[in-house]
């Protein structure tokens, strides 16, 4: 298998579930994205399809690996791009004391995708935190 | 937030991230090679970067491979740029950057 395309890591102060639910629930993905939102029934095999506000599909792929409140992978791939072996990225939930580690790993990402996938899930990321700490009444940052 | 100004404010850990910025997901030894330094104290400043939780690492078979983790940085961007003006300011970083032609890190310290 490839190396890592990026790995990317926050600590969240929020429960397993909390998070589980807001990285698979399509209201929070819309919230959280900004633009679009996720829709599977996350179940292994079941597709994944990015629906961008207009109500059209952006990309789809298959959810990989569905292993509540822990592990979840899904594949990635552009609907025009039929050539290219598609992305993975896999979202890895850990209780750390009192918080949560979420491990973000994305494999076979080609340079363009990286590069504007890499800010949007940092940028993410980061709103997911802001969004589930706020809900909980915790200050953003220690 | 500490640990990642205290992980930044030296020149040698600013020069691992940008190796991992160039070339993300390498192993000691390959970043070893940019370094005129011993493994031992390129170990230690990798230490200090991932207590910040500015380098990540995940075992790929026998290999440990280190990743930047942008983060804390995007929480430090977060925490002090006003959301509406950070259309101007990447036209003013994207200008700078144009006009300076990708300055090193090396010549500004």
């Amino acid at each position: 298998m490839d190396r890592p395309t990026f790995v990317y890591v926050t600590y969240i102060a929020t429960s397993l579930e909390q998070l589980w639910d807001a990285l698979t629930s399509e209201a929070f993905t819309q919230q959280y994205w900004g633009e679009g939102q996720l829709q599977s029934d996350w179940q292994v095999g079941a597709t994944v399809q990015h629906i961008n506000p207009d109500g059209e599909p952006n990309w789809q792929g298959e959810v990989l690996q569905s292993e509540p409140p822990h592990r979840l992978a899904y594949s990635f791939q552009p609907l025009d791009a039929t050539e290219n072996q598609p992305s993975r990225v896999q979202f890895e939930l850990q209780q750390y004391g009192t918080l949560v580690k979420l491990t973000l790993i994305h494999n076979r990402l080609d340079a363009q995708s990286c590069l504007t996938i890499s800010r949007k899930w940092t940028a993410s990321l980061s709103h997911l935190k802001h969004l589930l700490e706020i809900a909980d009444g915790l200050a953003l940052v220690a | 937030m500490d640990a990642v100004f205290k992980a930044l404010a030296d020149p040698t850990r600013r020069k691992l991230l940008d190796q991992l910025y160039l070339h993300n997901g390498q192993t000691l030894g390959e970043l070893c090679k940019h370094l005129d330094m011993t493994r031992q104290a390129v170990t230690k400043h990798l230490t200090v970067l991932e207590a910040a939780n500015l380098v990540v690492t995940v075992w790929q078979g026998r290999e440990k491979l280190h990743y930047l983790n942008p983060i804390p940085i995007q929480e430090i961007y977060d925490r002090w740029l006003n959301k509406y003006e950070r259309r101007q300011l990447n036209a003013l970083g994207e200008l700078k950057r144009t006009l300076e032609d990708n300055t090193k890190e090396t010549e500004h310290g």
